[in-house]
């Protein structure tokens, strides 16, 4: 199979059934919550236990936004594709979505946003789609709009599967013109498989080059590209440990229960308002945030 | 949409230089509960155009929002309240935002703001 990117564009590619399996494959949706418990990692928000305002960019059917309201931020998410932000609606997801291409630019008002991520979106940019596209100048948008909504030392992770170095260079290279610093970070370089570049930006602080996270998997853990099955296997053995660890520190609150929110939805009803039907979705568990 | 992602967008077609904020035109709203946070309302006061939120809040018919604020109002859990019912639990349904130079309509469906622009005004 050729690359998605060379099949369509994202808003055709991305259709319901393609969509679909964004809530139906166990595979994907392991994939894409592993790639964005990373991204959120790198993104190194304070440790302050106060929630942001979080950009999820080709936020999709809202995976890799669930990461984000787990770890108890809002955030707004923005796709091209109307199939794909059907199923966040379905998913009943905690942040706003809208539909919107990145590369007309991120309308949003400057300073807005405390952070960025991106989960496999970002190399569409260096398609032309239509005939009116010219990839250098979509890159050019989205990196100047982005540059522009973070607030001043807010980081912008995007993960990014490039089809080759070109394409790296081109997407680092727009970066870094729009005024960000950073560089990127490759986990697990030797596995073709396992591999998982992240673009780690910042705004307005230039110590940061010398300061770029750590790669995963690069010294000690090298691995060749025969055993990609051992290789997932050390990287899916790394993340369940630092989940069991958080897991240990999570402190018990009292959770309010799906009866609770039925009331309270029956509550506003009777006050007028108009309140989202209850679905099986309603007050479904969460895993703990922070 | 909430009011919160309302008070971010602005209309970024090529040449508009007055973009923000849009007009919100609600044919239909609802209100979400939401967990209550002030430290999250405490570290977003700065970046609210208070204005365009009592603004977008009366277009919904939540007039509770005091006109004059400051910082130190941030101690107050009364105003805390209004502040998070305004920015978080209000949802603009269906409707239209409306760039205020050059009137263009986006459209807003389901709650999802449609901000795709046409090929002549990227
Ligand atoms: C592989 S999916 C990932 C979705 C989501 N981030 C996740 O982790 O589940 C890539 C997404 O990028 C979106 N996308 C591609 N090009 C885009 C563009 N120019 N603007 C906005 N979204 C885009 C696609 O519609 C698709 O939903």
């Amino acid at each position: 199979m050729p690359r998605p990117e060379l099949q369509a564009p994202p808003e055709i590619f991305y259709n319901e059934s393609e969509a679909r399996k964004y809530t139906t494959s166990s595979r994907i949706i392991e994939i894409q919550a592993k790639i964005s418990e990373r991204a959120y990692e790198l993104l190194a928000l304070p440790d302050d236990g106060v929630p942001r305002f979080l950009l999820d960019i080709g936020c999709g059917s809202g995976l890799s936004g669930e990461i984000i309201s787990e770890k108890g931020h809002h955030w707004i998410g923005l796709d091209v594709s109307p199939s794909m932000l059907d199923v966040a609606l379905e998913r009943e997801v905690d942040g706003d979505v809208m539909l919107a291409d990145m590369g007309q630019g991120l309308a949003l008002k400057p300073g807005s946003i405390d952070g960025a991520i991106s989960i496999s979106a970002v190399q569409w940019l260096c398609y032309a789609d239509k005939s009116a596209h010219q990839p250098r100048l979509r890159l050019k948008a989205f990196f100047a709009t982005l540059y522009r909504c973070l607030a001043r030392g807010a980081r912008a992770v995007l993960q990014i599967y490039a089809e080759n170095i070109h394409q790296h260079e081109m997407i680092m290279s727009y970066a870094m013109r729009s005024g960000f610093a950073g560089g990127m970070v490759v986990d697990w370089p030797h596995s073709s498989k396992a591999r998982k570049a992240y673009l780690v930006l910042t705004c307005g602080s230039t110590s940061f080059i010398s300061s770029l996270p750590k790669a995963k998997g690069v010294d000690g853990e090298t691995c060749s590209d025969g055993d990609d099955s051992e290789d997932e296997k050390n990287h899916t053995v790394c993340m369940s440990e630092r989940n069991r660890a958080r897991k240990k520190m999570k402190i018990t609150k009292n959770v309010k229960g799906k009866e609770w929110v039925l009331k309270k939805k029956q509550q506003m009803r009777n006050r007028e308002c108009s309140v989202p039907p209850d679905t099986k979705y309603t007050a479904r568990k969460r895993k703990s945030r922070f | 949409m909430r009011l919160l992602t309302h008070n971010m967008l602005s209309c970024n077609i090529k040449g508009v230089t007055n973009g923000y904020p849009l007009t919100i035109e609600a044919s239909k709203w609802m209100a979400k509960e939401v967990d209550f946070n002030g430290d999250f309302l405490r570290n977003i006061f700065v970046k609210i155009e208070w204005k365009v939120l009592i603004e977008a809040a009366k277009v919904m018919g939540y007039t509770d929002l005091p006109v004059e604020v400051d910082s130190s109002m941030l101690n107050s859990d009364e105003f805390l309240q209004k502040f998070h019912h305004a920015l978080l639990e209000i949802h603009v349904e269906e409707g239209a935002l409306i760039c205020p130079e050059t009137g263009r309509k986006f459209p807003v469906h389901k709650g999802i703001p449609n901000m795709l622009l046409n090929e002549d005004e990227v």
